[in-house]
């Protein structure tokens, strides 16, 4: 037994549809009879490929002209939910435009939010969503109980996307009503930060480094390291804060959430907030000179040792 | 300008409490403090208005017990005043809820620009400033890792995925800030004197002219169905460095066929 319908929050940089909104796909299809995916942009843009994640409609709201998505797609819903077109539960991707788009549809719908789910249930006519909390060490799952359709803000890399071969998204249009004063703010520039290797969230090893690398300026072995395995370079939020590197590399709770096959942790404490985003991870490799660090609690390989000492000899190592 | 900030004041994270398997509520006899992520709101507003050359910084709280700690800290770096709302009806409130009462707290002030943080250190679930901003029909800015005000607009850089926007918001506002947008201070110990005789309002839900079973577990719509415990990943082999742990990390990699 499933629910009728279930619509899934779509982003995309304009070609293709971002991951966290394939995975949800490949979850709401388990779940729902049907799949439908509500978004901002040009649905034309991305049809094909959410029609082959099995999304039968994409409701697009067309450009935004720099408008923030979070008011315009709310708004957007809310008006068609209100024309009774809603579905049986929402889900949206815990993204900084998910996040916004999802406390806006709470308000106008009334219903509350359950965030950080990182899977899903049905129970009877409703949904549950599991929570982990206190860092992932209880696991709560809640129910929506409010009678009408629930909003679920899910974790990347809960589930895996996959196609289901299914044909092209039919594309209609998600109108946005005049949203006065609350719509007035918007984008004027974009900056992305160029970086050349495999995606963080993509690579298959990521080494990232924190505050024991001593300085910034040793955050190129992690660069170096990470080049050398043909993997990508991450952070702990430390370092990002101290201006080392850009936020792009963070993960944890705030940043990434990565799941390759090897996470390498070189002066990285392991707290909570930093677990939370590699812990699903395949194997762990930790480099700390404390061997109380909660790190070792995690990993695979602990090396109770100096960076300074132990990476440029694996550097050298892995070049030779 | 007159800047509202949102602080929460939370169970020190170095001893976070327990969520009790009975009520399903969180623990949380012990004193509260002001969440490290507010005290950069605190930090924003302080410097915004500083800049402006005038104007001044109100927070804005809602803990149970009559909790002023965490709200006394933010005072002593520099707050003018604060209101807080305490009652019991609020136990188990959800983030909609803790919206509901924070926007109506916040219309009280009429500020130009209401701040708070990205997410919270124990809730987190990262929606109450953006509901709030619905509830006071202001437009917003979540996720700023800078903000400069002119000419009456808000200029935020906000974080991205990838990197980030620039979006100008005019004010009324409400902005979300990042934590590292500033450098906290530390309250002076003159801060600290002061702050005790800073005025803190204490409001009831009944004062903001809210129904109570909209809000605390009546109003909440979900309900926590099971609490466990969850599964805790292995420790495995861990060595101590003799100037050869590279080797041991190389053989590593190879037996999982991954370079
Ligand atoms: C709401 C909230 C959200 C957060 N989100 C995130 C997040 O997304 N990601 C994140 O990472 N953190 C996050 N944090 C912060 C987190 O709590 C930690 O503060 C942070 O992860 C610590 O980073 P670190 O391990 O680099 O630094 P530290 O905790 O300072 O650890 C440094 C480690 O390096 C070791 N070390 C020192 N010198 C050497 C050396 N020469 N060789 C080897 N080891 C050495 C030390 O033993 C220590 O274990 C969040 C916190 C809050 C409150
Ligand atoms: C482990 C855990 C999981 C939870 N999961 C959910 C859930 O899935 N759905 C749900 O609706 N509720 C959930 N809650 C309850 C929720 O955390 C509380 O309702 C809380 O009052 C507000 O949410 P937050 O702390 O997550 O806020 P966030 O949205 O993370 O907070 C962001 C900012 O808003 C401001 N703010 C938030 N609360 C206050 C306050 N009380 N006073 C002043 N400013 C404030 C602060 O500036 C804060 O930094 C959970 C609570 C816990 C402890």
């Amino acid at each position: 037994m499933g629910l009728d319908k279930i619509w899934v929050f779509g982003e995309g940089d304009g070609e293709s549809v971002a991951t966290i909104t394939l995975e949800m796909l490949a979850k709401a299809r388990e779940i729902a009879d049907t799949v439908e995916v509500f978004m901002a942009g040009d649905g034309d843009d991305y049809a094909e490929e959410l029609g082959d994640h099995g999304a039968e409609t994409v409701y697009a709201t067309g450009d935004l002209d720099g408008g923030m998505q979070g008011v315009a797609v709310a708004s957007a819903v809310a008006a068609a939910v209100a024309d009774g077109d809603g579905p049986d539960a929402f889900m949206l991707g815990t993204t900084q435009d998910g996040r916004d788009v999802a406390a806006r549809l709470a308000v106008k719908l009334d219903t509350p939010v359950i965030t950080n789910v990182v899977d899903l249930e049905v129970d009877g006519d409703s949904l549950l969503g599991n929570e982990p909390v206190f860092g992932g060490t209880v696991d709560v799952k809640t129910k929506n109980t409010s009678g009408k359709a629930g909003i679920f803000l899910v974790r990347p890399k809960s589930f895996a996307a996959e196609s289901a071969g299914g044909a092209e998204a039919d594309v209609e249009d998600l109108d946005v009503p005049d949203l006065g004063a609350m719509g007035a703010a918007k984008v004027t520039d974009r900056f992305a930060e160029e970086s050349d290797g495999p995606k963080l969230d993509e690579a298959a090893i990521v080494v990232s480094g924190g505050r024991g690398l001593g300085e910034a300026d040793a955050y190129a072995m992690i660069e170096t390291l990470a080049k050398a395995v043909g993997g990508a370079a991450g952070a702990s939020r430390a370092i990002v804060d101290a201006g080392w590197v850009p936020y792009s590399y963070q993960v944890g709770q705030t940043g990434k959430v990565v799941k390759p096959t090897v996470y390498i942790a070189a002066g990285i404490s392991g707290a909570t907030q930093h677990l939370v985003g590699m812990k699903g991870s395949k194997n762990i490799i930790a480099i700390n000179k404390d061997p109380e660090a909660p790190i070792f609690a995690v990993a695979d390989l602990g090396i109770i040792g100096d960076v300074h000492k132990v990476l440029p000899k694996l550097i050298e190592a892995l070049n030779s | 300008m007159k800047v509202v900030v949102c602080v929460k004041q939370i169970p020190d994270p170095a001893d976070p409490g327990a969520l009790d398997p009975e009520s399903k509520t969180l623990v949380r006899d012990q004193k509260l403090i002001l969440d490290e992520s507010d005290s950069y709101g605190v930090e924003m507003a302080l410097q915004l208005v500083d800049t402006a050359g005038e104007g001044s910084v109100h927070l804005v709280s809602m803990a149970p017990n009559n909790e002023v700690s965490g709200l006394r800290t933010a005072l002593a770096m520099g707050a003018e005043s604060a209101t807080l709302v305490s009652d019991d009806a609020l136990k188990g409130t959800d983030a909609l809820g803790t919206a509901k009462v924070l926007a109506a707290a916040i219309t009280r002030s009429e500020p130009d620009l209401v701040l708070a943080a990205t997410e919270s250190s124990d809730g987190y679930t990262g929606t109450v400033p953006e509901m709030v901003a619905e509830l006071l029909g202001l437009p917003s800015v979540t996720f700023a890792k800078s903000i400069a005000i002119e000419g009456g607009a808000a200029k935020v850089q906000r974080q991205t995925e990838a990197g980030y926007d620039d979006v100008e918001c005019p004010l009324p506002a409400l902005v979300s800030v990042t934590a590292g947008v500033v450098e906290p201070r530390y309250p002076s110990f003159k801060g600290i004197m002061a702050a005790k005789s800073k005025p803190v309002d204490e409001v009831t839900v009944g004062d903001l002219g809210i129904d109570a079973g909209s809000v605390g577990w009546a109003g909440g719509g979900q309900e926590i169905v099971s609490v466990e415990e969850a599964p805790a990943r292995e420790a495995g082999e861990v060595i101590e460095d003799e100037g050869d742990a590279h080797e041991r990390i190389v053989a590593f990699l190879d037996e999982l066929k991954v370079l």
